[in-house]
């Protein structure tokens, strides 16, 4: 599904963010991305998104190579990633319903589907029924709720997350990526970017390490304990749409 | 399709409520465009009101035609009646040699002076009034060249000039309004340009969300092109209560300066048509000035 090959990334002020980075990610698996700030996850999540582009390397994205998408087509691009935040970046001067909409409005949904789909993936997050809320209203951890809720609504085949958990307590934390690991179970690709390896270390989920910008530790799934003890479905009592 | 429809329905409406929500910046904008948009308007009323009152004055100059001496009544009638039913002439008024001394004499108060003559001096003479529409320069000549060449006309007396240097006037005046016009029109676009140019770059973090969740440029570019439709439209109304105002209050002085002219000419508003110009102006300046604006400043916002 996503496929790094060799490459680079070089910010204009000479700051090596990525070198030689190579790694592959099968359509279907949950990849938590470590390593300290500066080490590159978040430039790799932005090449993945097209935020920005590599200086060298290939980059192929659900069997796009990025090299090959011209600027008009970025939008297009983006609509089959859904991309969740640290800070969320939700509008606040909307409901919640308009925010989790946008990605719905933009690829021109009709209205009643819109509605339906809205209401869907509140449901999934566990924050149905506040649709007329506005992002003030909620608190931090509903906030990131709403920014995944929004980032799922178009049902994307490939989610990515950077540092999703950063503004959040313990707690919270593990509620949102439980929220991930159900759409990872329907079978969407999804990439998380975090630093906080007690909370990663907690989930049996393969684990790339990056620092300097390569790859410094691949933990596949199987060799990853998880401590067994968070059932996604128990935790938010709800079950998980198929 | 409907979809597609009723998101643009709701931008329209949405960039309106938006727009209500910034009252006084918006009501500014519109005030500025409006005027804008008046001056232009204001002189088009000016050389579409002086055309229409210098249409009534050409008709009010008439063609005076004497006859040769001696043509006798009889002949002088015959020559008015074939004048008359030409298609360029409305009205052929007959004034014989004798009733034209009859009125000499009581009016001039050379009645004594005019007895000692031997016989009237006076020639017979027509009164040509011109019919509607043929009052251009060209068709008064090409009239008065054709009476001259009847027998019995002597002399044809007809003062175009004036009417040429009106219509001179005039024509300059409709150039000006064409360049004046455009330059004014580049004014809007400019006001335009650059409130929408603030309005992006307010609405800064709204539009990176809207690019990373895969908005196209021209979807983010959708609600600045109707804000500056709406900026348009509101100024075209404006000027339209501009130029109502400028003339409600001009219309009493100046009914006043042709009832002393012994005219009935009354001021004209903008008609249907000049509406509609207006509006479609302000529209389509508004949407082109938001057009270029957004063009240029959305490129610069990418998300980081």
């Amino acid at each position: 599904m996503i496929r790094v090959d060799h490459v680079y990334k070089r910010y204009p002020n000479g700051r090596e963010a990525l070198s030689d980075l190579t790694l592959q990610v099968q359509s279907g698996e949950m990849v938590f991305l470590t390593g300290h700030s500066g080490a590159g996850k978040s430039t790799l999540l932005k090449l993945i998104a097209l935020i920005e582009r590599p200086t060298r390397g290939q980059l192929i994205v659900n069997g796009q190579n990025v090299a090959g998408v011209s600027r008009s087509k970025v939008p297009a691009f983006r609509r089959q990633i859904g991309m969740v935040f640290q800070d969320h970046k939700l509008l606040h001067d909307r409901t919640i319903f308009d925010n989790v909409a946008l990605p719905l409005i933009i690829a021109g949904v009709g209205t009643r589907e819109i509605g339906k789909r809205v209401r869907a993936a509140l449901d999934q997050v566990g924050l149905l029924g506040r649709e007329q809320s506005v992002p003030l209203e909620l608190s931090a951890g509903e906030q990131q709720r709403v920014g995944i809720a929004r980032a799922v609504v178009s049902k994307p085949p490939i989610l990515i997350a950077d540092e999703p958990t950063g503004n959040l307590d313990p707690e919270l934390s593990l509620e949102v990526m439980n929220i991930f690991r159900r759409f990872n179970e329907v079978g969407v690709t999804v990439l998380v970017a975090s630093h906080d390896v007690h909370l990663l270390e907690r989930f049996p989920i393969r684990r790339i390490r990056l620092d300097s910008g390569r790859v410094s530790g691949d933990v596949p799934a199987a060799a990853a304990k998880g401590s067994g003890l968070f059932d996604p479905g128990k935790l938010l009592g709800s079950e998980v749409a198929p | 399709m409907t979809a597609w429809l009723t998101r643009h329905v709701q931008t329209l409406i949405g960039s309106l409520g938006r727009l209500a929500r910034h009252k006084l910046a918006t009501a500014l904008t519109i005030l500025v465009i409006g005027v804008a948009l008046a001056l232009p308007a204001c002189l088009y009323l000016l050389v579409s009101n002086a055309q229409l009152a210098s249409g009534g004055w050409t008709r009010a100059v008439d063609l005076t035609v004497f006859l040769k001496q001696p043509t006798s009544p009889e002949e002088a009638r015959r020559t008015a009646d074939r004048i008359g039913q030409r298609h360029d002439v409305a009205q052929v008024q007959l004034i014989l040699a004798s009733e034209a001394l009859k009125e000499f004499r009581r009016d001039s108060g050379f009645g004594e002076a005019i007895e000692a003559l031997n016989e009237n001096p006076l020639p017979h003479t027509l009164v040509v009034r011109p019919a509607e529409g043929y009052t251009s320069p060209e068709h008064l000549d090409a009239l008065a060249e054709d009476l001259k060449s009847l027998p019995s006309v002597d002399v044809v007396q007809l003062d175009t000039e004036w009417v040429q240097r009106l219509n001179a006037i005039l024509d300059a005046l409709r150039r000006g309004l064409l360049l004046f016009g455009a330059v004014l029109g580049l004014g809007v676009m400019v006001v335009v340009g650059n409130t929408i140019r603030l309005d992006i770059q307010n609405r800064r973090d709204e539009i990176e969300v809207t690019k990373l969740v895969g908005g196209s440029d021209a979807f983010v570019r959708r609600p600045f092109l109707y804000n500056g439709v709406w900026y348009g439209l509101g100024g075209a109304a404006m000027a339209w209560i501009i130029t109502f105002v400028v003339l409600a209050v001009l219309q009493e002085p100046i009914a006043r300066i042709s009832l002393l002219y012994g005219s009935e000419f009354k001021l004209s508003g903008l008609d249907s048509k000049a509406t509609l110009t207006l509006i479609l102006a302000g529209v389509g300046l508004g949407w082109l000035g938001s057009y270029v604006s957004s063009t240029r400043h959305l490129r610069a916002i990418e998300p980081r």
